[in-house]
């Protein structure tokens, strides 16, 4: 089953109304079960094995099996996913494991300001120029 | 769950942008700012949550389009004339040279919104290929969705999102499209979002075809299986004209997880090969000239690289292999020393993998499940489903206005991205005949879009008002699969096997069946002909029966019921196109067995239309 909750560490975020899985699952497929307070993948075939839930799981309670209907098993990869950068472990079906580090943001989450300081040159509503343009450009705008 | 239960929530804006993809987040950052100077509002509305929604939610390892125009590398005249071959001819000039003409200035954006960029030593871009730069793009999606919803913020209360909305239908008022409705997929609310001008930027399609992986592995498909046709049954059933649906797009991927080529390809100089290590780029080489000007132009088509390798497995050469090994043994012996050669290996090892980790996680996890060193053994590569998605190397969209400075005679109307439907825009994989445009090219069309429908809707102030009456009766077909599913569910002890009713599942593998078996799909080799898709469009005239039993017992299946709907329309008007144009023109995404040659008469496009007036389809042939 392609993205799975862990029992024993998940504890349904503290009885939110909703879970940070439920929040993020790009398909709908994660939910809590409101008896257990376990969150769960409820359709695990249309499961994209995007990891967008085991990336913001607070308590690392969500991992990955590969599709079982081409993946041998034994394989782990995880993230562990900070503000700045993303780690990962990936551990074979032989039991190799190699590690890899990644940048993946350069600004201050929430810092973003859209016109990044570019100032825009021409302020027509029909005219092609887009906002930021040709500051953001950095040439002129092309034209026939 | 009782569907006379539901509230219903009225929204009114000005422009309603669908989706909140590249596309939808790059008109909602640049129609905030049009609409701020024009006193407009701006809601934009998106089935998931924006931060992790759509194809790029997992990540991306490259921006596919990037001109580098500031430091005159490239020409806009150079992009278009590329996009023109790879699609055999079928391509609006307009509309690719828009995107191009304002790309950079997104990278650039993106850049300074915090999306780490490689560089080489003197501070330029790492090109990948030709219009190709590499990026550390896990976050990709997190950045441009808080770009936008920033923007959004800045607008005060004219600008707003909704998350976990799903779109089912627009609204139409006599020759306009006058916003959309929908329900939440998290409590019983119903929508209306009433609006001057409306953006589809919904996505591509995925699942209409049966994959090749049907057990658990059927959410592993290529593209995201969440892209469910909305974008083409909206503008379909606006009456929108549509342009290109036959031109899917099949993918060659690492097989099974479908891993991204394109690092090998192009920025570790890899090749493939079959079982026996021939190149067939080589020794098939004679075959690109029946295909010709398009075969012979260099690089060659997308398509027609299928194509060749599609011939290699007829002729039983496989399992076709991308030669990682002896890729990267050539990238080392070019160092002579070996202290550095050792520092290169490790360096290439990890681009490699982080190509898998950005933006498809399977392809890591099927190496290590199979305990496969890229530096040590070769990986097979396949031919995935077909897929829609106008965004790569498909086509299919909806038939908009170009810019007007740009478009040949008849192919503006007033709107840039306009379709033909007054009020209606497509942007992304919304909009046909303006292929390659990727993520950077989806998010500036996206802004093109956007700030043309914000000046559409100061020209047209006039508030739209609507039949109350049609708007119940909306109300009742969308939430009619969750009252299906209430007055007969109790007649069978399982409640997924009623002979009242179809469960989506079951819905959607039989389109799959259909559109596999018929349409030219992955288990009969992509071949088709005008018996076997008139018999499939025969099938589907069933499906839209059934369609009326469709049966929800909770809001996710409600959802599902009408994700299936969507795909529907999306293959029928797929069957319609491929039967209309008789020939075979991109022989690696589906061959014409009864028209296996390109023809002259058909250097044009194929477009089909749905009249909501007669509930009738027609199509045309338009010229370039």
């Amino acid at each position: 089953m392609p993205s799975f909750v862990i029992t024993e560490k998940c504890d349904g975020c503290k009885a939110q109304d909703r879970t940070a899985c439920q929040y993020i699952c790009p398909n709908d497929l994660m939910v809590l079960d409101k008896e257990k307070n376990k969150a769960y993948n409820r359709a695990v075939e249309m499961c994209w094995e995007c990891y967008s839930c085991v990336k913001i799981c607070p308590t690392q309670a969500i991992e990955v099996r590969g599709y079982a209907d081409f993946m041998p098993l034994g394989a782990v990869v995880q993230p562990l996913r900070s503000t700045e950068s993303i780690m990962w472990a990936v551990r074979f079906r032989n039991k190799t494991v190699k590690r890899f580090k990644f940048p993946i943001r350069t600004t201050e989450e929430g810092s973003i300001e859209p016109d990044a300081g570019f100032s825009c040159g021409n302020e027509e509503l029909k005219g092609p120029t887009l906002r930021t343009e040709p500051e953001s450009l950095g040439t002129d705008l092309y034209r026939k | 769950m009782n569907a006379d239960q539901f509230e219903t929530v009225v929204v009114e804006t000005d422009l309603l942008i669908l989706g909140g993809g590249m596309a939808a987040c790059g008109a909602a950052f640049e129609a905030s700012f049009w609409a701020k100077k024009h006193n407009q509002r701006v809601t934009l509305v998106d089935k998931a949550a924006m931060e992790r929604s759509g194809a790029v939610a997992m990540g991306l390892s490259a921006i596919n389009l990037y001109l580098g125009l500031k430091h005159g590398k490239n020409s806009v005249e150079d992009y278009v004339n590329y996009v023109k071959t790879d699609l055999m001819g079928i391509a609006r000039e307009d509309l690719v040279a828009n995107i191009a003409r304002h790309v950079d200035s997104t990278v650039h954006l993106f850049e300074k919104w915090g999306l780490p960029i490689w560089k080489d030593e003197d501070g330029n871009y790492v090109n990948e290929g030709r219009w190709q730069i590499m990026i550390h793009g896990e976050s990709y999606k997190n950045i441009v969705s808080e770009a936008a919803k920033n923007a959004l913020r800045n607008l005060g209360e004219n600008g707003s999102y909704y998350e976990r909305i799903f779109i089912t239908e627009p609204i139409m008022f006599e020759d306009r499209c006058a916003g959309a409705v929908g329900f939440s997929v998290r409590e019983q609310k119903f929508y209306i979002f009433k609006a001057k001008a409306v953006l589809d930027s919904m996505g591509g399609a995925v699942h209409i075809f049966r994959p090749r992986s049907v057990g658990e592995g059927l959410g592993r498909s290529w593209y995201p299986p969440f892209n469910s046709g909305a974008s083409t049954y909206f503008a379909l059933k606006s009456g929108a004209e549509m342009t290109c649906q036959e031109v899917r797009f099949v993918p060659v991927r690492f097989k099974d997880a479908y891993g991204p080529v394109g690092a090998w390809f192009l920025l570790f100089k890899s090749k493939a090969t079959n079982a026996r290590g021939e190149d067939y780029m080589v020794t098939r080489a004679a075959e690109l000239e029946k295909w010709a000007p398009y075969g012979t132009a260099k690089p060659t088509p997308a398509n027609l690289r299928n194509y060749l390798m599609l011939l290699e497995l007829e002729d039983g050469n496989g399992p076709i292999y991308m030669r990682t090994e002896e890729a990267i043994r050539e990238l080392v012996a070019q160092i002579p020393d070996p202290k550095e050669a050792k520092r290169k290996l490790r360096e290439l090892e990890s681009e490699a993998w982080e190509d898998f980790l950005d933006m498809t996680i399977s392809q890591a996890l099927n190496w290590a499940s199979h305990n496969i060193m890229p530096e040590e053994v070769p990986s097979e590569i396949a031919a995935c489903e077909p897929y829609f998605i106008s965004s790569h190397s498909g086509a299919s969209g909806a038939w908009i206005s170009g810019p007007e400075d740009l478009a040949a005679e008849g192919h503006f109307w007033g709107y840039d991205n306009m379709t033909t439907v007054k009020g209606l825009f497509a942007a992304g994989d919304a909009s046909g005949a303006s292929s390659h445009k990727f993520s950077s090219g989806s998010f500036t069309e996206g802004r093109i879009a956007g700030k043309a429908a914000t000046a559409f809707c100061v020209d047209h102030p006039d508030r739209v008002e609507m039949d109350p009456a049609r708007l119940d009766e909306l109300r009742t077909r969308i939430l009619k699969p969750l009252a299906v599913f209430e007055e007969h569910h109790g007649y069978t002890q399982d409640e997924d096997v009623n002979p009242h009713f179809i469960k989506p599942k079951m819905f959607m593998f039989r389109l799959q069946k259909i559109m596999d078996e018929y349409a030219g799909g992955a288990s009969v080799g992509f071949k088709t002909s005008a018996a076997l898709l008139t018999k499939g469009l025969e099938y589907l005239q069933f499906m839209h029966e059934d369609a009326e039993k469709l049966a929800a017992a909770d809001l996710h299946e409600l959802m599902r019921c009408w994700e299936n709907v969507h795909r529907l329309w999306q293959a029928e008007s797929h069957i319609r196109s491929v039967l209309f144009r008789e020939e075979t023109r991109w022989p690696g995404y589906y061959f014409r067995t009864d028209h296996p040659e390109m023809k002259q008469e058909w250097e044009a496009f194929a477009n089909c239309r749905w009249d909501p007036d007669t509930r009738e389809w027609s199509t045309v042939k338009r010229p370039l």
